[in-house]
């Protein structure tokens, strides 16, 4: 039992309003871009148009004497003091990294690095003068093609030796968590079903709304840096790192971010030039991208190819999985670059109980900006590529798609349970989300009018998606990042300080852009103290007031960092309760605590822990040793991850003629363990649903054979537009995680990570009877039309 | 440099600014209006909408120097004497944003909207925003809060 179920709890699991929204529905908001700084300058950054060339002069004499120009900055001028721009996952120990400067020194190796940095006044006049650096480049040819790349016929780094940064392997039969997967398959071939895909994970970009943003202040004596960031705490320690700058001498503060869905999850050559910059001429700094430089320089996510075998028996019961991956890295690797294939090593048996599991991943270079985290990071591309297996091995056996999951999926009674891949699972009941899901989608009717329609020859046929996936979330045991050889620990910190009037601050090493923590964390505080929501203040995001934490990525903050504010929560009633009982004259065996309140138990003496508070403050009578305080810090590491699960059902119309589809219903009942606050769970899954729908109908990052980005505007790049989404049905069941004290398992990337397959397993459900097994992503309609044509021409129809 | 005069969210100003100044670079870096945002470069994000003459245009796409002699607002100026617009309760309540980026610009054209509409079904909120561009919240929140405005009379 947990400790929660003891006590009343009035705000866990309500619809709190958000706290924060106050300041953002009005205007009163903070975004880096706001700032300005007395003698603040601006600056401009002089990228490379071509992918991949030496430079063989950059001259800036033009620049530096255009007006409101204070300097001008070559790689040349810090070749010595930028340092290599960080990569803390080291897959491999045989990892090849390049160097990656913030400002290219004698060589480029994508479209958009920097090769120089003008400093001026104003941000037109900064701009105005980065078009008279004159650079000239020897252009080389450039390396696009992943699988050309793997070949290593062109190097996109010659010193290197190989396009080929690191190779990962896992195979259950050398783990012992399962057999060979090599005698699977070779048994599926002599008499079972062997399905055989490649499926490409197209190249996304996260695009937040918010560009990025870094102000850099050298004066006093420690430089502050604002930054349009995910994670303050690395990044101060990565430019403390990166620059030889003790990082005591550093403050990074990530005020309002507007969204980062791990494309802000990054240490930026922007902010590497922005703070050297700043020491430079002594004076603040700003840099503000624009979006098309956001489109091109950040980060991009996703863009792996993958080769899949899938082994069965003739009744549709999985044996064996065998995954080759070759992802590509882009140019450079960036902070967690290389990892991000590897977490989905973990997640492509995904719910299924699979007898023999082979992981292979090949992380290539190209010229290709650099790729990292992309909400999901790792997870989405993996549940992509097994739930459409799971649906071709539905067709092959004859069998309805949820059955074949059913048939493979852990049972409920078996958790808690060890996948071939090595984690523990502590709970999950996909029986009773898919139920739900089953239920609310009306499935059978949906069924029954997808059968009309082909029996009618419709033009417009429907299509069913399926997608029951699992996560693992809470990112991460620190013993577990170890063993990956992960630079840093998975725990987050919390501290709670009483005030004197009896009010409550919490600081939380994890900070929000878009999240809610701010209510959320409240929520769970004002519960465990028994004071009034409205009385908790939530702070974070800058390393002067919340010294200690580890950010926000990977649907950690609430099972992590909510959990560590929970236990300090708890230390501060502890502490209390010794001033409370010499207050109460009684003995602390001797208090309850309930609703904020200390009494004497089978009294009714007891003390408000707002009076304990003020007592702590002016500490006129404290027990002996008692230090006047009340306040107190926690740190969780968890012990293990964990996982979110569900079912996302799509109905989708594929017009035949047109190519054009309409998703017609959504239904997603997810079980994400105990909420505290359903309204943010929702949004979270709303929003979510809406990035998965993306990436399989509408985004693609799209490269020309010379190296530029195509889908360098958002006129080019397609987020969807209100029109472009559909409204869904979200709902819920609740199978509390055993890992934590509150039972949350997290929600941040649920949404993204089943929907994309669900909208592709119904397209391709819609036109099976012409005989089409797949459509690449995005499914757009001349994508869907081809396919039709192709399917066509190869002799396929409508039944 | 050419003179404007242009109100603000009530406030009269007469200053000299550069012709090529944009509306939304005014706002921010003269007036402080930072409310106002700037999400993109090509006029496809919206997260810049204000109001010109109690009408929606996106401020990146227009210069300081149109607005001379016009009434702007922003969302700065859509709460009165402390009481949230009833488009900015609307959100609120209905969680209707998330990192809060695109709101002001997504409020701005969302009051717009229902002046020519005052009880627009679901897809023609859709259609009313199609120029405003939410990464987070998947629009679903968003239309919610539009018709609850839209029973609020929020087009006031
Ligand atoms: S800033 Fe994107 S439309 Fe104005
Ligand atoms: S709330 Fe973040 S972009 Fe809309």
């Amino acid at each position: 039992m947990t400790v929660t179920e003891e006590r009343p709890t009035t705000e866990v699991g309500t619809p709190r309003r958000r706290k924060e929204d106050q300041r953002l529905v009005t205007g009163r908001t903070r975004w880096t871009d706001n700032l300005q700084l007395p003698g603040m300058l601006h600056l401009a950054m002089v990228r490379s148009p071509v992918a991949r060339a030496k430079i063989t002069s950059v001259d800036v004499a033009e620049a530096r004497s255009a007006p409101g120009v204070l300097a001008v900055i070559t790689g040349s001028d810090v070749a010595d003091i930028q340092g290599s721009l960080p990569n803390a996952w080291p897959v491999a120990e045989d990892q090849k990294a390049p160097p990656h400067p913030a400002i290219a020194v004698d060589q480029v190796s994508f479209a958009g690095e920097i090769v120089a940095c003008v400093v001026a006044r104003s941000a037109a006049e900064a701009r105005d003068a980065s078009e008279l650096v004159d650079v000239e480049y020897d252009e080389l040819p450039v390396v696009l093609d992943l699988a050309q790349a793997a070949a290593d016929t062109e190097l996109v780094h010659p010193d290197l030796g190989t396009n080929v940064s690191a190779r990962w392997v896992f195979d259950s039969a050398e783990a012992c968590s399962g057999g060979n997967v090599e005698d699977a398959i070779q048994e599926a071939r002599d008499g079972g079903i062997l399905i055989e895909r490649t499926y490409r994970q197209q190249r996304l970009i996260p695009a937040f709304m918010e560009p990025r943003s870094v102000v850099v202040d050298p004066t006093g004596e420690q430089t502050t840096m604002w930054s349009a960031t995910q994670i303050p705490h690395i990044l101060r320690l990565m430019l403390a790192l990166t620059c030889d700058i003790p990082e005591s001498k550093l403050r990074v503060i990530a005020p309002d971010v507007g969204g980062g869905f791990g494309g802000k999850l990054q240490v930026t050559p922007e902010e590497v030039v922005t703070l050297l910059a700043a020491r430079q001429v002594g004076r603040p700094c700003k840099y503000t991208e624009s979006r098309s430089e956001s489109l091109m320089v950040a980060h991009h996510g996703r863009d792996q190819i993958q080769k899949l075998t899938l082994a069965a028996k003739q009744d549709g019961t999985v044996t064996g999985l065998k995954v080759e991956l070759l992802a590509d890295m882009g140019a450079y690797l960036g902070l967690v670059t290389s990892g991000v294939p590897i977490l989905g090593a973990f997640m492509f048996n995904a719910i299924y109980k699979f007898p023999a599991y082979h992981f292979a991943c090949t992380n290539v270079f190209t010229n290709h900006a650099w790729t990292d985290a992309y909400r999901g990071a790792g997870r989405p591309e993996a549940t992509y590529a097994i739930e459409r297996l799971m649906d071709e091995l539905a067709q092959e056996v004859g069998a309805d798609p949820l059955e074949i999951r059913e048939k493979n999926w852990i049972k409920h009674e078996e958790f808690p349970f060890t996948t071939v891949a090595t984690l523990e699972y502590d709970s999950g009941n996909y029986e009773a989300a898919t139920a739900k899901a089953r239920e609310l989608f009306g499935y059978d009717e949906l069924r029954k009018e997808q059968a009309e329609r082909r029996e009618r020859n419709d033009p417009v046929q429907l299509g069913i998606g399926v997608s029951t996936y699992t996560e693992m979330c809470g990112l991460a045991p620190s013993r577990v990042l170890g063993a990956l050889s992960y630079a840093a620990g998975g725990w987050e910190h919390a501290s709670i300080r009483m005030l004197a009037s009896g009010k409550v601050e919490v600081v939380t090493g994890s900070s929000a852009h878009g999240q809610g923590h701010e209510t959320a964390w409240s929520q769970i505080v004002a519960d465990r103290l028994g004071v009034p929501f409205e009385d908790v203040e939530v702070l974070h995001g800058d390393t002067l007031v919340a010294p200690k934490g580890m950010d926000t990525y990977g649907s950690r903050s609430l099972v992590i960092g909510g959990i560590a504010a929970l236990r300090a929560a708890d230390k501060v009633i502890e502490k209390a309760k010794v001033v409370a009982a010499h207050m109460l004259e009684a003995s602390p065996d001797d208090l309850e605590f309930s609703a904020g309140k200390f009494t004497v138990k089978g009294t009714d003496k007891g003390t408000g822990i707002g009076d304990v508070a003020f007592a702590a403050f002016h500490a006129h009578d404290l027990p002996d040793g008692f230090e006047p305080s009340l306040d107190a810090e926690a740190t969780m590491d968890p012990d293990n991850f964990s996982f979110p699960h569900g079912t996302h059902l799509c109905a989708v119309e594929v017009d035949t003629e047109t190519g054009r589809t309409t998703i017609r219903k959504y239904v997603c009942v997810d079980d994400v363990g105990k909420v505290i606050n359903p309204l943010i769970v929702e949004g979270q899954l709303h929003g979510g649903v809406a990035q998965g729908i993306a990436q399989a109908l509408f985004e693609e990052a799209v490269y020309d054979e010379s190296g530029t980005l195509v889908s360098g505007s958002l006129t080019d790049y397609l987020v969807p537009s209100a029109v472009d989404v559909p409204s869904m049905v979200t709902d819920r069941t609740e199978t509390p995680s055993l890992t934590n004290e509150l039972g949350v398992k997290g929600v941040g990337e649920a949404g993204t990570i089943a929907s994309t397959p669900a909208v592709v397993n119904g397209i391709v459900d819609a036109l099976r009877p012409y005989g089409v097994s797949d459509v690449p992503m995005p499914c757009t309609p001349h994508r869907v039309w081809t396919v039709l044509q192709a399917a066509g021409a190869s002799g396929g129809g409508a039944a | 440099m050419t003179q404007i005069n242009v109100t603000v969210d009530g406030i009269s100003y007469s200053d000299e600014v550069e012709p090529r100044t944009l509306l939304v670079h005014y706002l921010r870096e003269w007036l402080g209006k930072t409310g106002t945002v700037v999400g993109c470069d090509t006029s496809n994000c919206g997260a810049c909408t204000v109001h010109l003459d109690g009408r929606s245009v996106k401020s990146c796409t227009m210069l300081a120097v149109q607005a001379d002699g016009h009434q702007v607002t922003t969302i700065e100026g859509l709460a009165e004497n402390g009481q949230l617009h009833p488009m900015q309760q609307a959100f609120h309540e209905t969680h209707a944003l998330q990192c809060g980026f695109c709101t002001p610009g997504m409020i701005m054209q969302a009051i717009d909207l229902l002046k020519d509409n005052p009880d627009p079904s679901d897809d023609e909120v859709r259609l009313g925003l199609e120029g405003n561009l939410c990464r987070c919240t998947g629009y679903q929140n968003i239309v919610k809060a539009v018709q609850t405005a839209a029973k609020a009379g929020g087009a006031t």
